[in-house]
Order: C-alpha cells, then sequence, then structure tokens
C-alpha cells in the first residue's frame, strides 16, 4: 500500500541553518494496516507526512503509494491535520466543508451533498451541517475534519497529530471514532502522535521514530484483543508492555530488539 | 420614567436598551454640533456662515431641485461605474502580486513610486487620453480606487493560512483552484475593506474632476456654479451641496459596513 525506502529531506540544504529532519527511513505499509508513527517532538513526523501526501518534495528516497511514485499529491489520499481551527474553512457550513473535496470525483452536487450528509452522519454531527465551524468546539470541529476525509473515501488516511488540540475526554472519544469509522470504511490509516498510550490503543502497529535527522528505531506489532475498549484494553497486560517498550524507543533506551 | 424603573427591577441593561442609549448619544453629538452653527451663523461669530437652519432647509430644496439632482446623478453614476471597474482591475493584479512573489518583486518599484503620486494632479493627463470629460472622470476614479483594493487583496492574499491551502492541496487541487476556493475567500474580508475605503476615494475623485474641470456635470460642477453666485445665497448653495455630498458618503459607509459586517459574520468568532 504504501513503501517508503530510504527517504531523506534536509531542509535548506547548502545554508547555515541546514536541518536534516529525516534521513534514510524505511518503513512500508500493508493494505489496511492502522500505523501508528511515535517520536519525540521535532523528530520530523511531520516532514514524513508531508512527504507522503506529496505537499513536499524530499531531498532523496523514493516514496510510492499503490504502487506509484509520490510525485504530487497521490489521489485517493487525505490528510486530518492537528490544527482543526485552521484546516476548516471558516467561510463554510460544516455540510459545504466536507462536500468540498468531493469536487475532484466524478460526482454531481446532489451526490456531494449526500456523501457529506453520510460522512457527517457516521461522526455523529449531522445536525451541525449547517453550522459554521466557528459555531462548533474544538472536538467537534475535528469530527468535521475527519468526516470530510472519509467523505472523500481515500484509500489512505492520513493523520497529523489529530487529537494534539482536545481535551482528554474529547481525545479518548475521537480515538474510538478512528477505530469505529476503520471498522466501516476500508483503508489504511497512518496516524502521527506523540503520546505513546494513544499509538497502542489505536494502532496495528507502533513505528517508533528516533531524534531528528529521523529513521526508525522500532517497530512493534500491537496484538491487543479487540473490540478496543478505554478501560479494559488499556488494564491488558500486553498493552501495558508494549507501551514501556515504545516508551523506552521513545526515550532512546535500549531494550532487548525482537530480531 | 417607568422604563427606567422596569429596568432597575430586572437589574440589567438590555442590549436593545444599550443600543438606544448609543444612539442616543450619537443624536446629541450632532444636536449640539447644528446648535452652535445656528448660533456662530445668526450671532454673526462667524460672518460668512450661513444660519444651520437656512443651509439645512436648503438642502432639503435641493432634494426636489431638477438640475441639483441631475447634478447628484452624475457623479453617482461615475462613482458607480468606476469602483466595479476598479474592483475588476485591482482584485486579479492583487492576486496575481500576492501568489507570485516574483512578481510582486518586479513591480514593488514601480507601485511604491505611482502610489504617493496625488490622483488629482493626474487630471490634465486624464483628460489628455480621455475624452469626453466623462471617460476621464472615470478613468480617474478607477486609477484612485484600485490603490487601497489592490493593496488589500495584496496583503490579505499573503496571510492566507498555509494550514488551510495545505489541506486543499492535500485533496489534490492544483494551484488555480487553491487560489479560488482558498486564498481569494479568506482575502475577502480585506478585500472588501478595501473597496469600503475606495468607495469614499471615488466620490473625492469625481466631485475633484468636476470641480476642476467644470461644464462636465456633477457635485463638483454644481458647486462651481453656486460659489461664482452673488453674497449670502452663494454660500449656502455651496454648504448645502456639501451636506448632500457628506450624506451620500455616510450613506454609502453605513450601507457598506453593514454588509461587511453580515458577508463576514464567520470572522467575529
Amino acid at each position: 500500500m504504501l513503501e517508503i525506502d530510504n527517504l531523506t529531506h534536509v531542509y535548506g540544504p547548502g545554508s547555515p541553518n541546514e536541518h536534516r529532519a529525516i534521513d534514510g527511513l524505511k518503513l512500508s505499509v500493508a493494505e489496511g494496516e492502522l500505523l501508528c508513527i511515535v517520536g519525540p517532538s521535532g523528530c520530523g513526523k511531520s516532514t514524513l507526512l508531508r512527504s507522503i501526501a506529496g505537499l513536499i518534495t524530499p531531498t532523496g528516497g523514493e516514496i510510492r503509494v499503490e504502487g506509484k511514485l509520490v510525485r504530487q499529491t497521490p489521489d485517493n489520499l487525505a490528510v486530518v491535520f492537528q490544527d482543526y481551527s485552521r484546516s476548516l474553512f471558516p467561510w463554510m457550513s460544516v455540510a459545504d466543508n466536507v462536500a468540498l473535496p468531493l469536487r475532484r470525483r466524478d460526482m454531481d452536487k446532489r451526490a456531494r451533498r449526500e456523501a457529506a450528509q453520510e460522512a457527517l452522519e457516521s461522526v455523529g454531527l449531522l445536525g451541525a451541517a449547517e453550522k459554521y465551524p466557528f459555531q462548533l468546539s474544538g472536538g467537534m470541529q475535528q469530527r468535521v475534519a475527519i468526516a470530510r476525509a472519509l467523505a472523500y473515501r481515500p484509500t489512505l488516511m492520513l493523520m497529523d497529530e489529530p487529537f494534539g488540540s482536545v481535551d482528554a475526554q474529547t481525545r479518548e472519544d475521537l480515538e474510538d471514532l478512528v477505530l469505529k469509522v476503520r471498522g466501516h470504511h476500508r483503508m489504511t490509516i497512518v496516524l502521527i502522535t506523540h503520546d505513546i498510550d494513544e499509538s497502542v490503543y489505536v494502532g496495528d502497529r507502533v513505528v517508533v521514530l528516533s531524534k531528528a535527522p529521523s529513521h526508525v528505531v522500532g517497530d512493534l506489532r500491537v496484538d491487543l484483543p479487540g473490540p478496543r475498549d478505554q478501560i479494559t484494553t488499556r488494564e491488558h497486560p500486553d498493552f501495558v508492555r508494549l507501551r514501556a517498550e515504545v516508551g523506552r524507543l521513545v526515550r532512546g533506551v535500549d531494550v532487548a530488539t525482537p530480531a | 420614567m417607568t422604563i427606567t424603573a422596569t429596568l432597575a427591577g430586572r437589574g440589567r441593561i438590555s442590549p436593545s436598551r444599550a443600543r438606544l442609549a448609543k444612539y442616543l448619544r450619537h443624536a446629541t453629538g450632532v444636536a449640539v454640533f447644528i446648535l452652535a452653527w445656528e448660533l456662530a451663523g445668526r450671532t454673526g461669530l462667524i460672518s460668512w456662515l450661513p444660519a444651520a437652519s437656512t443651509s439645512l432647509a436648503r438642502v432639503a430644496q435641493l432634494a426636489a431641485d431638477p438640475a441639483f439632482l441631475a447634478d447628484l446623478a452624475s457623479t453617482l453614476t461615475a462613482a458607480a461605474v468606476g469602483l466595479p471597474l476598479a474592483v475588476l482591475v485591482a482584485v486579479p493584479v492583487g492576486l496575481l502580486l500576492g501568489t507570485v512573489p516574483v512578481v510582486e518583486e518586479m513591480t514593488r518599484a514601480i507601485v511604491e513610486f505611482l502610489r504617493p503620486i496625488p490622483s488629482v494632479a493626474l487630471i490634465p493627463l486624464a483628460m489628455f487620453f480621455f475624452q469626453p470629460e466623462i471617460n476621464a472622470k472615470v478613468a480617474l476614479i478607477v486609477y484612485a480606487a484600485s490603490w487601497p483594493i489592490l493593496i488589500n487583496t495584496l496583503y490579505g492574499v499573503r496571510d492566507v493560512d498555509p494550514v488551510a491551502t495545505e489541506t486543499l492541496r492535500s485533496f489534490g487541487f492544483g494551484p488555480g483552484a487553491v487560489i479560488w476556493r482558498v486564498s481569494l475567500p479568506s482575502a475577502a474580508p480585506f478585500i472588501f475593506t478595501g473597496v469600503r475605503l475606495a468607495a469614499s476615494i471615488t466620490l473625492i475623485l469625481a466631485i475633484s474632476v468636476e470641480y476642476v474641470v467644470g461644464g462636465a456635470g456633477g457635485i463638483g460642477a454644481f458647486l462651481i456654479q453656486a460659489s461664482t453666485g452673488i453674497g449670502a445665497d452663494a454660500m449656502v448653495d455651496v454648504i448645502a451641496t456639501l451636506v448632500w455630498a457628506g450624506l451620500v458618503g455616510l450613506v454609502v459607509n453605513t450601507l457598506l459596513l453593514r454588509a461587511e459586517r453580515r458577508l463576514f459574520r464567520w470572522r467575529h468568532a
């Protein structure tokens, strides 16, 4: 589904404040997988995501989505940004925000409208369709952003610290929302987070990145019994073991790596 | 008194009451001004000044004066033609300068040179290039009104949130769609403010050209005629015309402000 080979990105190459964000990163994501990427702050997670989305051109290496080399934004890809208040268009109603990307699809106005309604329903916001983003709480705004991505029916959804700016309760709700919608829509999800617990709770697999220049330092499969539950999953012995393992990797403490 | 009592009973001031109080303060200011004007005129404190009552009566008379109305219509027509043309010229140019930094850098020197030239100083040039006079008038209005629209569009477009443009790009939209669907609506409040500033400029320019050129009709031409009259009556005509010019400006600005508030409610979160 997604192949990243030897990805390297240097900001301002040759300049005095040259910054090597990513160095020789290799990663492969299977179809239908929910991969969480964690790493210390400033480790180039966002650079990685923007490279996959074709928003920036990496200085080296290759990214392939569905076998095709990424040169510009791949079709069938959607991104959910951390900053929902800036990524929603404030001059449009919630329904129009969700329907806008569907202009890229071969859909008439009515079909777009229906798809938007359906996506809003799946995130529990059908009642807010005619409201404007500023009339909604932060958590609701991020639901709208997720609905917008879902309506687009991407095969690959990228989420850049999507729950980083909401309160703890809302965060848990949104985590469960992602797990729920993922069951309904077949898609591959790459979720970037700095929250170790979240990565283990949500992911099928957790990849840990090093500090910049970043590369993969850990790759763990999460085999937790489903469906996941905020209370029981988090007290499961495997959850506790995995989050400790991820935590050590993030801190850069060496653990006996299962070869 | 009863109103005060009821409100005191409720213990807080209702919004409609607050608005009423605000209008009352505005009205008081106007009343004091008119009273001072009346006194200054009547007592001869300012010897050439016709009293407010005389002047305002003339303002009312002008509303039924066909010659004046024709001139007013001529000025407003020039402004009403010039402003949309200025929008058509300035918004695309502003979008171009705002989105393509190279073009902006290349033109910056020219822009900074042209901008401070008072548009009124261009009247002779405009008269030379654009005939008849109505064309020169509209051309100058378009030129002068374009600046605030251009500058506001330029800064509005530069101010567009990169997260918003990246969001649209991430759904595979190209640069044109990004400008049309994100840059333009996002800059719209700035652009509109520029249009509102430009609206007052259109009036200034229209009246200036009419006044300098004369004979071309319009409020400016009416002013020339009024001021060449004899004695106190001439002054009454001049002042009444000025009041009209002020009223037109006030109404236009108020309407545009209202429209702005309505259109861009989403900005005031």
